[in-house]
């Protein structure tokens, strides 16, 4: 199918989902200099917060090398055009956050739930949407539930307020017929108006593939990350996904070669390891894990002696969801126990 | 003269029905009224083939019978919004309230922590928190009773069958309450809460994580002791509290990995969250029972 001449926007998550990659330590400087390269290039939203959303400063997931108010006070300003956004997942932040974000100019707000709990984002939504913010509901891990009940979802999250909602493959696991029928659908019962989006990991390398599947099946927004910074083997790499749109002559508002300086000069001399699809990031695709469970459950084996691929497919046999890191240690320790390592 | 304590519950939805359940067993409180708005709710036909009075017009219908049937201590398993005014109008004529919504408009209550005290002041209204505050302030007030938290943070993972509509429209609700009680109970300077639905099927047992940060370096055999006497505490009116893994210790970093299995009453067992709010508010009411009996609290004169 072609999507020539049609316009796709464009969101960075280098700086958001990056942010796991980097165990939440990006230095506003980092932050700045990334976020002002890509707003030069033409990327025209960008997404600023924690790795697990606003609040997400945690023991459990991290604590951050600076707040969220501090990075979005440091990155806003300096903006010409891009726009900035942030992440909230109800259950770990709340609407005293989101109007926190509001009041220091973050104009688009994804309120993150697992794929069968939209419910649990009416107070969010509702309220960004009432603020007259640029307001997503984001449906996680969604390769787990069949395209109807993504669909029964987004409806809950449409009613709410929200203006785009995006179909989301946090473990890398869809392959682009999947995602080509959850869009589909999404895209023929939904409102008209309501914009569709795709975010994907790359951890069977499919990023790229499956967010071109999104726009065939009538996406227009389109989630990855400038040289892939993100979880797990990364999200689609978006200088990669530029160059795809421009050979087939796609609207994407992009400079490709200064995405690309972006991703060679910036990010990936900022890496703390190669984002590549090691056998721990194929894992998580293979058994569909949330992306980010990957540094805790490479952490884990470093301290408990079990591999870190057994606690994956482990967690992926129990159904573990977004934010459940805190059971990577529980299972360590119960299969260290079980083995007599501890 | 029997030392049981009368009692009603108001809100027959599953909560109210668990709590009947287990308050048939008690040696210290009796059900005689259930209260309802529904005349035609399942809870309530319920309680009545269980031989307990009903009202179907709310705890106005309850209120004239409050005297002669020497009703002394009610649960409240409605709703935030209606409960001010169901406490309002019970306290005045000397019902003790046991809050199981999340008005919290009396003190927080978590039995084995503070329980003791809230019964030997005769508090008329005392709050059980929210679900996560039950099954994890118990462990941060173990830690926090052994040297200073500087920081405790929870996270509870619930089935998502076990979540009800209430709770889902004001989650901000449950974070922002429970990490109050983590500070105002727990005992930490500073709290954080987070929960996770999933919705796996078979459905999974409720699981809590704490975390505690403590201002200098943790003394690991006095706060492992502390915890497993304090787990022994909540499995005095919460049997299937379980210590899974801990306390782990890494810096100043003290993690407690919890499960918790409901007796399945009239919940199913995997509801652990909403069991340890029910077995809370009846070991709660049998506390004040216990003190009313020898002597140590008087309560409101009749």
């Amino acid at each position: 199918m072609s999507i020539q001449g049609k316009k796709v926007t464009l969101h960075d998550m280098s700086l958001r989902d990056g942010m796991h990659a980097k165990r939440h330590q990006i230095s506003l400087d980092e932050m700045v200099n990334i976020a002002t390269g890509l707003d030069e290039a033409g990327m025209p939203l960008i997404e600023v917060t924690h790795g697990d959303g606003l609040g997400g400063a945690s023991l459990n997931y991290g604590f951050p090398a600076h707040t969220d108010e501090e990075y979005l006070s440091a990155v806003i300003p300096k903006m010409k055009n891009a726009k900035v956004s942030a992440l909230l997942l109800p259950g770990i932040g709340t609407v005293e956050h989101l109007k926190m974000a509001k009041d220091l100019g973050v104009s688009t707000i994804r309120v993150a739930t697992h794929c069968t709990e939209a419910d649990v984002s009416e107070q969010h939504i509702g309220m960004a949407a009432k603020m007259e913010m640029d307001t997503v509901g984001f449906l996680m891990m969604a390769h787990m539930v069949s395209a109807e009940k993504v669909l029964e979802q987004a409806k809950l999250m449409e009613n709410y307020g929200a203006n785009c909602i995006y179909c989301t493959d946090s473990a890398g696991y869809m392959l682009p017929e999947e995602v080509k029928q959850k869009i589909g659908l999404l895209r023929a019962e939904l409102n008209p108006n309501t914009e569709l989006g795709f975010h994907g990991h790359h951890n069977l390398g499919m990023g790229v593939a499956n967010s071109i599947a999104a726009v065939e099946a009538g996406a227009n927004r389109i989630d990855g990350s400038v040289a892939g910074l993100g979880a797990g083997a990364g999200n689609t790499p978006l200088e990669v996904f530029v160059a795809v749109l421009d050979r087939m002559n796609a609207d994407h508002g992009i400079d490709l070669y200064k995405i690309m300086d972006v991703a060679e000069d910036l990010v990936v001399p900022m890496m703390d390891h190669p984002i590549r699809l090691d056998r721990d990031a194929l894992t998580l695709g293979y058994a569909g894990v949330y992306s980010s469970f990957l540094l805790f459950a490479k952490r884990a084996e470093a301290t408990y002696g079990i591999q870190a691929r057994d606690l994956l497919v482990e967690l992926g046999r129990r159904g573990t969801v977004g934010g459940q890191e805190d059971m990577i240690e529980d299972l360590a320790l119960t299969m260290a126990k079980e083995k007599g390592l501890i | 003269m029997s030392k049981k304590l009368k009692a009603a519950i108001i809100g027959p939805g599953n909560i109210g029905t668990d709590l009947l359940m287990k308050m048939m067993r008690s040696d210290w409180i009796e059900p005689v009224w259930m209260v309802g708005i529904d005349p035609e709710s399942e809870g309530l036909k319920r309680a009545q083939e269980f031989g307990i009075k009903v009202s179907t017009t709310g705890v106005d219908g309850l209120v004239p019978h409050v005297l002669e049937d020497d009703i002394r201590v009610a649960f409240d398993a409605t709703s935030a919004y209606v409960h001010a005014e169901n406490s309002r109008k019970l306290n005045e004529l000397g019902v003790i309230m046991i809050d199981l919504t999340p008005a919290a408009i009396g003190p927080f209550c978590v039995p084995p922590v503070n329980l003791a005290d809230h019964a030997k002041n005769l508090e008329m209204n005392v709050n059980m928190v929210t679900c996560g505050g039950q099954a994890t302030i118990p462990m941060v007030a173990a830690v926090s009773r052994v040297q200073e938290v500087e920081y405790g943070e929870i996270v509870a993972t619930v089935s998502s069958r076990s979540v009800g509509p209430g709770t889902r429209q004001n989650i901000d609700e449950f974070t922002r309450t429970t990490s109050g009680a983590v500070e105002k109970v727990g005992g930490a300077k500073k709290g954080k809460a987070i929960i996770i639905i999933n919705p796996a099927e078979p459905p999974l047992m409720m699981r809590d994580t704490i975390h505690c940060q403590t201002t200098d370096t943790p003394d690991q055999a006095a706060i492992t002791e502390s915890v497993q006497q304090m787990v022994k505490e909540v499995q005095k009116y919460v049997p299937g509290y379980k210590l899974v893994n801990g306390p782990v210790f890494d810096g100043n970093k003290v993690s407690v990995f919890m499960e918790v299995e409901g007796l399945g009453d009239f919940l199913p067992k995997y509801a652990g969250n909403l069991d340890i709010m029910t077995a809370a508010g009846l070991r709660t009411a049998e506390m004040f029972a216990e003190e009313a009996e020898a002597g140590s609290i008087e309560l409101p004169a009749r």
